[in-house]
């Protein structure tokens, strides 16, 4: 361990070279590091030290978390499947408040405002800081330098890798199951509270030192599906709820209705088209952001027009893309996470629906994954800058406000497209540098809004292809111009501080950039 | 050209709107002082980042009116610089403030070129001229053109600060190719809206609720005036010098002025399509208005007609329903078969559908083409008959045939390869 100093890494950002006590490795270009050694393992367990009638549970988490041995400084992890509907992780922390434990590394795969009350642990002792994406009030709160250690930002991947690599060992993974027998295998898609995949919980599930499946709807063995497998489980806890399903899915998942986003929408899904790459068997990937869902509505009438089905497109699934792959526009759905009722119901019935998980989708330490077989993916961003970088973590105003997701790992996709509007509130999209870097221009190689598409230089194939496209193709420095010109010039600079509050990890580990402190 | 309000004698002006829904406008109350300077209460959305910038342009344009001690409260939703300037100026002018110099802002959009008399008028694209969020992107929907409205869409009290609003616009905002119209209010209030946007050049002025043709007599007088009293001003001149075309399309909305339609599209030269509105016109007949439009079935008839009979374009009403985008398309191709070439939008997802509904099908092209390629074969071997394969071709779908080749022509309907074709028409033509 050495002092922490801050130096420069490949994308010319500077960032601390130790964080939480460990030591880092700046950025080195995209796959310029390479890791060796061997992979995490947990530790040994035995079928004889569990009980042979598989019957795990145990009468409340509390109880639980006392057989786990919670105890100071542990690394406590929980999952965000259930959006912000989730009453698990705050349920998990205050349980460990009841035990009197001190100074956790909380580490869920992604936090929401529902996760709110942790501000209180954290100013009360019981959680030392965050390591996983912040999204809303948690961010604020690190952003405003409040937290005792920096917050540590990664992917959907990159949390897959850290987990496997070692970087981060979990002591007590806590999985909130939509449905679970006493064994502890569980399944996402079935129950009240359902939410479709469990796939962000899978690595916990094998690596961490143990494992906690907590229900609000047992079943009798066996639970079928098993998303996770019982036999990595060591207790099974009974709850009457899991969460809010308001807030776990919506109801559904609805397009964009702004004129401007449809447009956006529009010309990436034409441009998708005109570029060759909606083509039989092709795939793609969109989230369920506004315009992600108007691209697919577009993009499925085009191909329809064409006669063009896909192979497969990946989810964050909504009914949009269940309509698609009942239609036999597409024959399989790969889906990460679920995000509507119809999605929910499609993961639980089609088989051609699968259920993922970042393993299989972006991990970094996997033999291939994925993200890069998907022909085009498209993405949404606070901010690019005129070299393609992009951010998703800040606003302008340096504000801490959203976690990665699969964003980073989609970039390796064959087009990476970034649907943005041109300016938001006066505010340009477009600028001299992005207050926080998350994804390197090189990765990135479209960025569509409204008033023109930028296409990367780097990507001469794709402008090549796009020649006689009368799509409104412009050099991304002229769009920038443009919107300063309508904005009144360009913004001011974010009003941060020189202390690092935080993170952002590259896929594989190393550090990409730093957020700092807000000055407010 | 100041407004005196009720507000004028307290000294107090506001204008612009705020609320949850409200974006991209700056709200501003203004309230003259003895003394003590500029005080600015700001709350912006945008504070971090133009925070400085609204703060010195309030300044600047307070100093330009002759401002120098007022208390403003302002509430920012990410106002755009024409905006802010707007919305500051209305608030003074409500104040009861006499402008000391001209505040408007520069012109950071060149005056377009002006348009022809007679061009595609298929979609326009009704923008409310108090709502300025709507403004920046109209053009990108490639609408023929945008209304800027000052009528029906603005509330009454909103009217002087929607003025200064829409003047602004014409000057600093890119509407692309569409061609720029301003629908200003009846007479004598529309005086106002005349010589606040008449200097900034616009296209074309909607005339509404127009009756008789005296009426268009006065707002045609009311122009010849204002501009008469612009020196070489961009109203009049185009960069070339040029004398700058302003055009007129009057709305008829009750049934005298369908009656008197035909008298009102030859009251003046500057008149180049008439149109209607059906929502006043069912009310003027007391009738409820009808999805297939039943009610107005005569009244759009004899529109047609008396436009055709004076030479003007007919444009038809608005669709009101704007998720029903087949219902629109069924209306628009109806309302191409009674003679009409446009008609108006209230959503950008519109533009398309009525652009398609009012262009000549490629059924009806192809068969032009091949009639006007028999037309010029005819003329270059000195035949007076036109024949296609069996068939003899009389003069008049000859030249409808023309017509509508040249209409496709206008829309960019032909295929390059057709283009030779297209051109050699006009030899045909000459």
């Amino acid at each position: 361990m050495s002092a922490a100093t801050m130096v420069k890494n490949a994308a010319g950002r500077l960032i601390p070279t130790v964080v939480n006590g460990q030591d880092q490795v700046p950025f080195q270009g995209v796959d310029g590091y390479e890791p060796t050694g061997s992979k995490q393992a947990p530790p040994i367990r035995s079928c004889r030290d569990y009980p042979a009638s598989g019957d795990k549970r145990v009468e409340n988490l509390e109880e639980a978390l006392r057989r786990c041995g919670l105890s100071d400084g542990m690394v406590v992890s929980t999952h965000h499947h259930l959006r912000n509907g989730d009453f698990v992780g705050v349920m998990t922390l205050e349980a460990a408040v009841r035990l009197g434990a001190k100074d956790l590394m909380w580490f869920p795969s992604a936090s929401f405002p529902c996760h709110e009350p942790v501000i209180e642990m954290m100013e009360r002792g019981v959680v030392h800081h965050i390591e996983g994406s912040m999204n809303g009030p948690l961010g604020e709160y690190c952003s405003d330098g409040k937290m005792r250690g920096l917050g540590v930002l990664r992917s959907h991947g990159g949390r897959w890798q850290a987990i496997q690599d070692g970087e981060v060992e979990i002591d007590v993974a806590v999985i909130a199951a939509p449905t679970a027998d006493p064994f502890g295998n569980a399944d996402g898609s079935h129950g009240p509270s359902a939410c479709g995949s469990l796939g962000f919980a899978l690595a916990d599930s094998i690596y961490a030192r143990h494992v906690i499946v907590v229900t609000d709807n047992l079943v009798p063995f066996p639970c079928v599906p098993w998303q996770i497998q019982g036999n990595n489980v060591d207790f099974v806890v009974e709850v009457d709820r899991i969460g809010d399903p308001e807030q776990i899915v919506s109801g559904t998942t609805v397009i964009t209705r702004s004129p401007e986003r449809q447009l956006i929408a529009e010309q990436v899904a034409r441009l998708v088209k005109e570029a060759g790459i909606m083509r039989p068997g092709f795939s793609f990937q969109a989230g369920a952001g506004g315009i992600a869902l108007a691209f697919v509505d577009y993009l499925a009438r085009l191909m329809r027009e064409e006669g063009v089905t896909a192979r497969f497109v990946r989810g964050g699934s909504t009914h949009y893309l269940v309509d698609l792959l009942q239609e036999g526009l597409t024959e399989y759905i790969l889906d990460g996470q679920t995000f509507d009722l119809d999605g929910v119901r499609s993961i639980a019935e089609d088989p051609c629906h699968v259920a993922t998980s970042p393993f299989t989708s972006y991990n970094f330490h996997g033999k291939g994954n994925f993200a890069s077989m998907v022909d085009a993916v498209v993405l949404g961003a606070t901010e690019v800058d005129v070299d393609f970088n992009a951010n998703v973590n800040t606003h302008s105003d340096g504000l801490l406000l959203h976690g990665i997701g699969g964003w980073q790992n989609c970039l390796y996709s064959g087009c990476t497209i970034l649907a943005v509007p041109s300016f938001r509130d006066r505010n340009p999209v477009i600028r001299d540098e992005v207050t926080t870097v998350t994804g390197p221009g090189e990765l990135i190689d479209v960025v569509a809004t409204e008033r023109g598409i930028a296409i990367n230089p780097r990507r001469r194939d794709l402008l090549g292809a796009l020649q006689n496209s009368d799509l409104p193709i412009r050099p991304i420095e002229e769009i920038q111009h443009e919107v300063e010109q309508l904005c009144g010039g360009k913004p001011q600079p974010a009003p941060v501080t020189d202390r690092p509050v935080a993170v952002i990890k590259w896929v594989d580990g190393t550090v990409i950039d730093t957020v700092y402190q807000v000055d407010r | 050209m100041s407004v005196i309000t009720k507000a004028t004698e307290s000294g107090i002006g506001t204008a612009g709107r705020r609320g949850e829904e409200i974006r991209s406008d700056l709200w501003v109350q203004l309230e003259l002082k003895e003394a003590g300077g500029i005080e600015l209460a700001l709350g912006s959305r945008v504070e971090p980042y133009f925070g400085e910038a609204i703060r010195a342009q309030v300044k600047e344009v307070l100093n330009t009116l002759g401002v120098t001690d007022a208390r403003l409260e302002v509430e920012d939703t990410g106002a755009l610089p024409f905006v802010i300037e707007a919305r500051l100026e209305a608030a003074a002018l409500a104040a009861g403030v006499e402008p000391a110099a001209d505040a408007r802002p520069e012109r950071t959009i060149p005056l377009p070129p002006a348009q022809p008399r007679q061009r595609p008028r298929r979609s326009r694209l009704y923008l409310p001229g108090n709502e300025p969020k709507f403004f920046m992107s109209a053009g990108l929907y490639e609408p023929d053109a945008i209304i800027l409205d000052l009528e029906d869409s603005v509330h009454v009290d909103a009217k002087p600060a929607a003025r200064l609003l829409v003047r602004n616009s014409l000057r600093c905002v890119d509407f692309k190719q569409a061609e720029r119209m301003v629908r200003i209010n009846q007479l004598p209030f529309g005086l106002e809206d005349l010589s606040a946007v008449i200097p900034e050049g616009p296209d074309m002025i909607l005339v509404p609720k127009v009756e008789t043709a005296d009426q268009i007599r006065e707002v045609d007088k009311a122009i010849d005036e204002i501009l008469g009293g612009l020196k070489g001003g961009s109203g009049r001149s185009d960069d070339s010098g040029a004398v700058r075309p302003l055009r007129l399309m009057p709305i008829l909305e009750s049934a005298l002025g369908i009656e008197n339609a035909f008298e009102i599209a030859r009251a003046s030269e500057r008149i180049a399509a008439l149109t209607i509105g059906l929502e006043d016109y069912a009310a003027d007949m007391g009738v409820p208005k009808t999805a297939d439009g039943v009610e107005s079935a005569y009244a759009r008839k004899r529109m047609v007609n008396a436009a055709r009979a004076a030479g003007v374009q007919a444009i038809d009403s608005v669709y009101g329903d704007v998720d029903d985008l087949d219902g629109l398309l069924r209306w628009g191709r109806r309302s191409r078969q009674l003679g009409y070439e446009g008609m108006g939008c209230i959503h950008p997802r519109q533009i398309r559908v009525i652009h398609a509904a009012f262009q000549p099908p490629p059924t009806q092209v192809e068969k032009a083409l091949q009639i006007v390629e028999a037309y010029r074969l005819a003329e270059a071997e000195g035949h007076g008959v036109v024949s296609l394969g069996s068939k003899m071709i009389d003069p008049p779908v000859v030249k409808q045939a023309l017509a509508t080749v040249e209409q496709a022509r206008a829309l960019g309907l032909l295929p390059s390869d057709r283009r030779d074709e297209a051109n050699r028409l006009d030899e045909v033509e000459q």
